[in-house]
């Protein structure tokens, strides 16, 4: 039998365009194969910085997520009561005149009574600064609960962070620590870097409760109960510490360690730095024994000790500090050992293995470099050791004081940018913490002006927080008050809620964009839906206007009085901005951009675009000509190429000047998109091998740094062991300054701002009964799904159309839970019914689901019968938005006391069959309807 | 029935590694070749029911995970394990074919379906131990992994593309994609190196594709019990004469001043 033709060269598209996918926030670069004008194919692109060709699983079903049936089509404006899906049909020029007048109002009136908060917003570079020009200090996107405690632990001690803001050095390191990632954060990097740290016969542990995706690739699995991370960490220093296994040179010359803290207990400069009068802090001299600048290139600085001063007053180096606390017994690995659920043998074995990687197995690169006092190095030494850390640190209450351990830990071992350890990417490292402060203090909230600074920024002291004479808070979500001090990307978790109770203050208009807060995005998902749908005496609204722009039919859309329908990524312009959150690589940094590879086949409209002619329409100084008329009539792209936010630097840093040659800093390039498209939709710039390394103290690198606009100037970025700025807030709290907590939140303030970070439990576990409460919950993020987007993808779906909850067996057989069986899952807040299964790799203590799988009946363009919806289950419903009442009866929000984090993961149940063995999830919701003109 | 070709010399193998030591079950590959095939030489790869209660489909790809107890140890392994077509050297489903459809390519051992003479009868799939076929009930055809015939070939695309569409996706670089006839091939020396497997050899199908075992697990279980050595006396005590060593370790103070950078960036 012959075998039949058949054609190897098969030509199914007749264009490929280069762009940016959004699946998730790797924003890894793709192309996207076209037939007459349809999306036949999307693959990885090769010559991508982010991902250099591969692409993970919800990347390839794009497709599905561009065709979805779950796409808005045309604006809307309410006609029912909200939640009953009643809607009408409206042109755009109606929907942005609504808008408009709503907002006019308001910005006449008070600004403030706007909160615009953004979800998974990808243009914060442009809502943020929306926010400004409205003159509203209510703004922050999803930051606050997603990872805030994480960024601000890092920007506050060594000028980076986890996350996308830095990344392992996956070339080099032979000893990689991964705490608490789940699955994603980030997705290809990561997945890719193990594949590499594997093949090298690297070491690679991961610690999580849970034993799945790259947990299951591990050498080496450390399954501890959630929340304790900091205390394992903390008995790792310890075990160092007591073997000197630490980089002297590193903490003497590039961190805060020998810099003295004062000891006048009671006194109003207890526990600040040494200063001279010029600022500068100081150190010891051993030669003269006595205090000198820590910039004296005559100083011999003590490392550790105890010293008098002339008048009395005691100090002590930073790095003694460190030592006492982790060198006590509270971090020994036999004192932790049973709390962490980890032996305390491996503990010590994993502190041994860490110091052999680190100071046996040193790394020379034979690359010279100047360091910040013009010293030049023949070499770049490395310590290989490197770790990386999402969620599972994050979603803790106590997530920023063990971030701040984590990267004691890093810093320690002299592992920051250092070949081997961790890499800044670009533009960090950057001033400890960022030099911007938030704006919105009274007299900075003005009708019809803009605020003079941006709302989200970093404090230094109790000067800069938003509060008012009776120390109560200036945002709608307690940002920036005693309550959340550090919220260095606001609490968007909280608006809903307080604006309802009106705690702070009232709003009259809700704006959003992409955050799914009437569902998963949402803590107390049964209070949130009714104080979305909470009325007043007059039967007005509590919350009176909602405005809410997304592309898809979620849950949030139903309760919104205006919906301002957007496109689909393959459907616009955007710029991932380095004024947003970059996308660089450790090597040299990286933008990229959007290109509508379609056109809408519906009446929708970019969001960004329609930001900004609705800032036109109002008027918004920054949005406007003298002459009234639109400073950027053609929309985002138009404001991407032209926007400077200072002389030269704008959304775009590659491709500028009028030749397209300058790289940062340059004259507006009226070719800029087309540059970017030409290059594949992205910029990448290699920094020189000199610059690649050691770039907080690396002279070449703070120059140029200073030069793209990334710092203010070339100074080098000391890490701070010693976290300065929160000993200030404790100064306030003891009755020092002008600026005091209010009653109630002095204890807590003096506890948890401790400038040498500490381990304690988190809140909830520590409120609730044990024994009524036995057992932590929390969720990881499947690889081929992410947030709820992933629910309506025809093909996702048929890989994870429900979640189950998992149990470790043996807990189960003593619970008498079977496979399979439904189980009703209580917290001190509230109950659900969900069904289990059973597997060996998870913490005993510990049950988990996969996050936002959960639907709500009605919706995402899925029958109402779909398993998302009637075996799906959401672990928010048993998450309160408020810790249980403490002393005075005030309820804390439940979040990280120092930034506001919402503490997802501190949650405790019980778990028991449940007598109802029906095959239904609970609790249901009324089913919602289906949105009118959905395509 | 149907016959298979007879193996030249040298005869080429083509066929994928797939590394189980490095698989997360991310399933790239598994929308990436769903994607590809769907409107490829397999097209259409139906859905039914997508966005209802029951949804499925016709996947060429799919990656399960299971918790599998190791010799020797006392805990699990959780493995990502992707199933596909295998492309035996002398496959079952190939030989119990009534219609000649299902076949192997002689040129590079291929197994493929012909969709125009497939009759849907599913012999195919009872034959394969592996359940690496499934069936098209929207088209009455089988439907199976056609290692991007149309992809590996294809002079539309640039050289470096020309791979199975699940071998380009893979992040962690699990998949390798090459000839398994020639032992001097990148993947043949993989499989020597890493002790790589087939499924099922009892059967003496001989898949081509071949599956890298774990790496071995170095942990609590496989390490020696280590420690950092103390030392006498107080901890603090022994860090602080350590700390002395690096007293004339501090750099002169001055600070680098800003420096015009335009020209080194430039062009």
């Amino acid at each position: 039998m012959t075998e039949p033709v058949i054609n190897t060269s098969p030509r199914t598209w007749d264009e490929v365009k280069t762009t940016t996918c959004y699946m998730c926030a790797c924003r890894c670069g793709i192309k996207v194969y076209l037939k007459d004008g349809t999306v036949k194919y999307i693959e990885g692109n090769r010559d991508h910085p982010v991902n250099k060709g591969v692409i993970c699983g919800k990347g390839a079903s794009g497709i599905k997520q561009h065709y979805s049936p779950a796409r808005l089509s045309k604006p809307l404006m309410r006609v029912g009561e909200r939640g009953s899906g009643e809607f009408r049909e409206v042109e755009w020029e109606e929907a942005l005149r609504t808008a408009t007048l709503w907002l006019s109002e308001i910005r006449n009136k008070d600004p403030r009574k706007l909160a615009f908060f953004t979800g998974r917003d990808q243009s914060q570079g442009l809502t943020g600064w929306w926010a400004t020009q409205f003159g509203t200090p209510n703004y922050a996107a999803h930051g606050g609960f997603c990872s805030v405690n994480m960024a601000a632990a890092g920007l506050y001690t060594f000028g980076g962070s986890f996350w996308e803001f830095g990344e392992p050095d996956w070339k080099h390191t032979k000893y990689f620590l991964l705490f608490g990632v789940a699955e994603d954060h980030a997705s290809n990097p990561i997945k890719t870097g193990l594949g590499k740290l594997k093949a090298r016969g690297a070491k690679f542990i991961s610690i999580n409760p849970v034993k799945t995706g790259y947990s299951a690739i591990a050498d080496e699995w450390v399954g501890l109960k959630p929340g304790t991370d900091g205390l394992f960490v903390g008995a790792l220093i310890h075990e160092l510490l007591a073997a000197q296994k630490i980089d002297g040179e590193y903490l003497q010359r590039y961190t805060n360690a020998p810099w003295l803290v004062i000891e006048n207990p009671g006194g109003d400069d207890d526990g600040l730095f040494l200063r001279e009068t010029s600022g500068a802090a100081q150190v010891w001299d051993s030669h003269t024994n006595s205090p000198m600048s820590a910039n004296s290139s005559d100083a011999s600085p003590k490392l550790m000790g105890r010293f008098a001063l002339p008048d009395g007053r005691k100090v002590v180096t930073s790095f003694t500090l460190i030592a006492e606390r982790f060198l006590s017994n509270d971090y020994a690995p036999d004192t932790v050992a049973e709390r962490c659920a980890i032996s305390a043998n491996t503990v010590r074995r994993i502190a041994a293995e860490i110091a052999e990687a680190a100071f046996e197995q040193q790394i020379e690169l034979d690359v010279p470099w100047t360091d910040y006092t013009g010293r030049r190095h023949e070499k770049m030494i490395g310590r290989p050791v490197s770790m990386h850390a999402m969620r599972g640190i994050s979603a803790h209450a106590n997530g920023f004081q063990t971030c701040r351990i984590l990267h004691i830990l890093q810093i320690i071992l002299g592992t920051i940018d250092v070949p081997g350890g961790f890499r800044y990417k670009p533009p960090f490292p950057k001033p400890i913490p960022p030099p911007i402060r938030p704006a919105g203090k009274l007299g900075q909230v003005r009708p019809n002006t803009p605020m003079p600074g941006p709302p989200l920024g970093f404090v230094v002291s109790p000067n800069d927080l938003l509060v008012d004479e009776d120390g109560k808070p200036l945002r709608i979500d307690k940002a920036y008050s005693w309550d959340a001090p550090l919220a260095a990307h606001g609490l968007m978790h909280m608006v809903i809620n307080n604006a309802a109770k009106g705690d702070p203050y009232t709003i009259d208009l809700l704006f959003m964009y992409m955050a799914n807060m009437s569902w998963n995005s949402a803590m107390n998902v049964p209070d949130t839906l009714k104080a979305l749908t909470a009325k007043r005496d007059d039967g007005e609204y509590v919350i009176p206007r909602i405005i809410y722009s997304d592309a898809y039919d979620s849950e949030m859309v139903h309760y919104a009085d205006l919906i301002l329908p957007d496109t689909t990524y393959l459907e616009r312009w955007d710029c991932i901005s380095m004024l947003d959150r970059p996308i660089s690589e450790a090597d040299g940094p990286a933008d990229s951009i959007r290109q509508p590879v379609v056109e809408p086949d519906r009446d929708v409209r970019a969001f960004q675009s329609v930001l900004l002619d609705l800032g036109a329409r109002l008027g918004l100084p920054g949005m406007t000509r003298p002459d009234g008329t639109a400073r950027y009539p053609g929309g985002y792209p138009d404001y991407i190429v032209n926007h400077e936010r200072a002389p030269g630097l704008g959304p775009l840093a590659g491709f500028r000047g009028k030749d397209g040659k300058s790289k940062g800093r340059g004259a507006v390039n009226p070719d800029q998109l087309k540059a970017y498209i030409d290059n594949g939709c992205h910029w990448f710039y290699e920094l020189p091998d000199h610059m690649k390394y050691y770039r907080h103290v690396n002279w070449d690198y703070l120059d140029w740094s200073t030069f793209m606009g990334f710092m203010g100037k070339p100074e080098p970025i000391i890490h701070q062991l010693y976290c300065e700025p929160l000993q200030k807030f404790r100064l306030a709290a003891q009755g020092h300054g002008k600026i005091l907590p209010p009653e109630g939140h002095a204890r807590r303030i003096s506890t948890y701002f401790d400038p040498v970070p500490f381990w304690y439990p988190p809140f909830e576990g520590d409120m609730v009964s044990n024994t009524e409460f036995p057992m932590h919950a929390i969720t990881q993020r499947p690889m081929a799904m992410y947030h709820s987007w992933g629910a309506q993808n025809a093909w996702l779906r048929q890989i994870l159309g429900r979640n189950w909850l998992y149990m470790n067996k043996d807990r189960a057989v003593s619970l008498g839970i079977a496979e399979g069986d439904w189980v009703t899952v209580t917290s001190h807040h509230g109950q659900i019914k969900s069904q289990v299964k059973l597997m060996s790799g998870v913490n005993a203590d510990t049950v988990w689901t996969w996050n936002a799988i959960g639907k709500r009946s009605g919706t995402w363009g899925l029958s109402a019968d779909a398993p998302e919806a009637k075996k799906g289950f959401l672990l928010n419903h048993l998450i309160s938005d408020l810790l249980p009442e403490r002393e005075g009866g005030y309820r804390f929000s439940n979040s990280d006391p120092v930034t506001g984090q919402a503490a997802w993961y501190d949650l405790k149940v019980r778990v028991e069959k449940a007598v109802d063995q029906s095959a239904e999830s609970q609790p249901q919701f009324p089913v919602l309807r289906k949105l009118r003109g959905r395509k | 029935m149907t016959s298979l070709p007879t193996p030249q010399p040298n005869q080429k193998k083509l066929g994928l590694v797939i590394d189980l030591d490095t698989c997360v079950g991310c399933q790239a590959c598994v929308t990436s070749c769903k994607e590809w095939n769907t409107q490829g030489y397999s097209a259409p790869l139906n859905d039914s029911d997508s966005y209802g209660a029951d949804p499925s489909g016709v996947w060429l790809n799919r990656v399960h995970g299971y918790e599998v107890k190791e010799e020797g140890r006392d805990d699990t392994r959780v493995v990502h394990f992707p199933r596909s077509c295998l492309h035996c050297e002398t496959p079952a489903c190939v030989t119990v074919c009534p219609t000649g459809a299902s076949y192997k390519r002689a040129e590079d051992g291929i197994v493929l379906v012909n969709p125009d003479t497939c009759i849907g009868c599913k012999l195919c799939s009872w034959a394969c131990p592996y359940g690496a076929r499934e069936y098209d009930y929207s088209h009455g055809v089988m439907k199976k992994c056609t290692l991007c015939v149309d992809r590996i070939y294809n002079t539309n695309l640039e050289p470096e593309d020309r791979a199975p569409a699940c071998v380009k996706a893979c992040p962690t670089g699990a998949r390798h994609f090459g000839d398994l006839g020639d032992p001097e091939s990148d993947v043949s020396q993989l499989v020597k190196a890493r002790d790589g497997f087939e499924l099922l050899p009892e059967m003496n199908y001989k898949p081509v594709n071949k599956y890298l075992p774990p790496r071995k697990r170095r942990d609590a279980v496989t390490s020696a019990a280590i420690a950092l050595p103390k030392g006498d006396g107080s901890a603090m005590d022994r860090l602080f004469s350590w700390a002395d060593k690096f007293l004339s370790g501090k750099p002169a103070g001055t600070i680098a001043s800003l420096q015009d950078m335009s020209d080194k960036l430039e062009g």
